[in-house]
């Protein structure tokens, strides 16, 4: 199958001689949800900026659906659907005029340009508002436009550059549903992101880029295959002793009913719930205490450093 | 994208630029017609009944061309400057730099909205003129024709001030310090004959002199410089903006980093 993207050798000097790039190597495939990572300054948004040709390359090649933007920068355009960082529309415009305009850039006749501009407006709850200036939407409300706007010409691959910062809980849980429908609808996503609860939850692969260079590339499952130690934290029934132990567990008391356990790559949940219930304490519900893809991070960013 | 397409996305743009100006027309189409007014009274009537005739002509009639052209020119050249630089500055122009829409439609789009704001506020002005004096048109072909050539060329020039301008300050520095006296001394208010034969040389390196005098050659039949001369000249430097625009957003320069 032809990779949705492919990247080769791509590198990225800046004018005033910052090596953004250093020939980074990538292939998302059709249908995938790939999370790109990086801390500031890692060469993210210059990927994405050359894909979508508002950076242009120093060096190497970007083929989106097997076509090199070298040869045919406008038709891998029609391919692609970009939500970047930055809130990048005119702020005085109404969100319905915002996406059907941008239809027409695509070359969208007027009567589709409306229906589908609709038809996103109403998917990303933002129909209610669409003749409202756009200055005037809360800033969830205008993620969810550029969404809209990024969609309305129905790209086979969206990017999105850090789509829910700023944005509260509720919101970014409803944005994911709306991704993880689309995706499942056949259209390619890459995401960036700082929340990695957010890669973890909705990513399929993900590569981590660090000063210009691909650190780790491999699937969501894997990469977390290599965690070699886990936190779990125990909500229990009954009331907890003062000291709590688990034989080759390290245990700790949070309070008077939590309690946190580290569980050893090799060790099993199951002999932790064994010995608890051996003490008679029941555990009522459990959760990961740390993310698990931040620990994971934060060591190979280190060590790439 | 095929010709239709692309058809589509320039409409796109020349739609969205004219709702623009309309939207705020108190700021793009009122102060024309308010500021032409008060020339008319006080250069026309006021000044213009102690002057006497010009190149043949009363002298409101010989300044209504000049400030018809004047009209045209600031407001092509205004709209294009101040849209474009504002897509700039709230990178709205991304919209445009990543869609499949080609550059030659990015620019003809801006400059068509530049061109139908000049033509309206001409209109607007044209008619505001009626209450001053009588209009005998000599040639409608040459009066639309360089009405036509001058906005598109004063359009081109506002897109290049855009995408050289990095604040608000530098998209008035050339219409406050270039334009206008350009303007002034393209021979709006008289006639290049009362000129010393030096200075009458050294204003035919202004192009707005060919400007002013082919359109009022085009309305009164009469030109300080000859009239192939003039369409020439404006074409010449019409051809020379819309290239070096081409080069500005084919090589990215101050749009893409």
């Amino acid at each position: 199958m032809i990779p949705a993207l492919s990247i080769e050798h791509l590198s990225k000097i800046y004018e005033n001689g910052f090596e953004a790039l250093k020939g980074i190597s990538l292939t998302v495939q059709q249908g995938d949800f790939f999370a790109l990572l990086g801390p500031n300054g890692a060469g993210k948004s210059t990927t994405i900026g050359i894909i979508c040709s508002l950076v242009s390359k120093s060096g190497g090649q970007v083929s989106v659906f097997d076509i090199d933007i070298d040869k045919d920068f406008p038709a891998a355009k029609r391919h692609i659907g970009i939500v970047p960082q930055e809130f990048n529309f005119n702020q005085f415009e109404k969100p319905l005029d915002i996406v059907i305009n941008q239809a027409g850039y695509y070359g969208l006749p007027q009567k589709t340009a409306r229906q589908r501009a609709e038809h996103y407006l109403r998917e990303l709850g933002l129909w209610d508002q669409r003749k409202v200036q756009s200055r005037m939407l809360s800033g969830g409300m205008k993620r969810r436009l550029m969404i809209a706007r990024a969609l309305v010409h129905e790209p086979r691959l969206l990017i999105l550059d850090e789509p829910t910062a700023g944005v509260d809980i509720e919101m970014r849980r409803s944005m994911w549903e709306f991704l993880q429908q689309i995706n499942h609808q056949g259209t390619t996503i890459i995401l960036t992101t700082h929340y990695l609860e957010e890669a973890e939850a909705l990513c399929r692969h993900i590569a981590i880029i660090n000063h210009g260079e691909i650190v780790e590339n491999t699937s969501m499952k894997s990469l977390l295959r290599q965690l070699r130690r886990e936190t779990f934290v125990l909500d229990c029934v009954e009331d907890l002793p003062d000291r709590v132990t688990i034989d080759e567990f390290t245990a700790r008391r949070v309070d008077c009913h939590t309690l946190e356990v580290d569980v050893e790559k090799g060790q099993h949940v199951n002999d932790v719930f064994a010995a608890l219930d051996r003490q008679g304490i029941h555990i009522s519900s459990m959760r990961n205490r740390a993310n698990r893809l931040e620990e994971m991070f934060v060591k190979l960013v280190e060590g790439a450093s | 994208m095929n010709f239709r397409e692309q058809y589509i996305a320039f409409k796109t743009i020349v739609r969205k630029e004219i709702a623009r100006y309309l939207r705020i027309w108190t700021q793009t189409l009122l102060p024309s017609a308010i500021t032409m007014s008060l020339y008319f009274v006080i250069f026309g009537t006021l000044i213009g009944s102690r002057i006497g005739n010009m190149g043949g002509f009363s002298y409101m009639e010989f300044v209504v061309p000049g400030l018809i052209m004047m009209a045209i020119v600031t407001n092509s050249y205004s709209n294009v400057v101040s849209s474009f630089f504002g897509s700039k500055f709230s990178h709205a122009v991304e919209e445009l730099l990543v869609s499949p829409a080609s550059n030659v439609v990015i620019l003809m789009g801006y400059v068509v909205g530049g061109v139908s704001r000049g033509i309206l506020v001409a209109l607007v002005v044209t008619l505001v003129s009626l209450f001053f004096t009588r209009l005998n048109i000599h040639s409608y072909v040459i009066v639309v024709g360089v009405v036509l050539m001058t906005s598109t060329l004063f359009a081109l020039a506002g897109f290049i001030n855009a995408v050289y301008a990095n604040s608000f300050d530098d998209i008035s520095i050339i219409p406050t310090f270039v334009l206008t006296p350009l303007i002034y001394l393209g021979g709006v208010f008289y006639s290049m004959d009362l000129l010393p034969h030096f200075w009458a040389n050294v204003s035919k390196l202004n192009p707005l002199v060919y400007v002013v005098n082919a359109f009022r050659y085009g309305v009164l039949g009469v030109s300080d410089v000859s009239l192939p001369v003039a369409l020439a000249m404006i074409t010449f430097f019409t051809v020379l903006a819309f290239a070096y625009c081409m080069y500005l957003l084919n090589s990215g320069k101050r749009l893409r980093q």
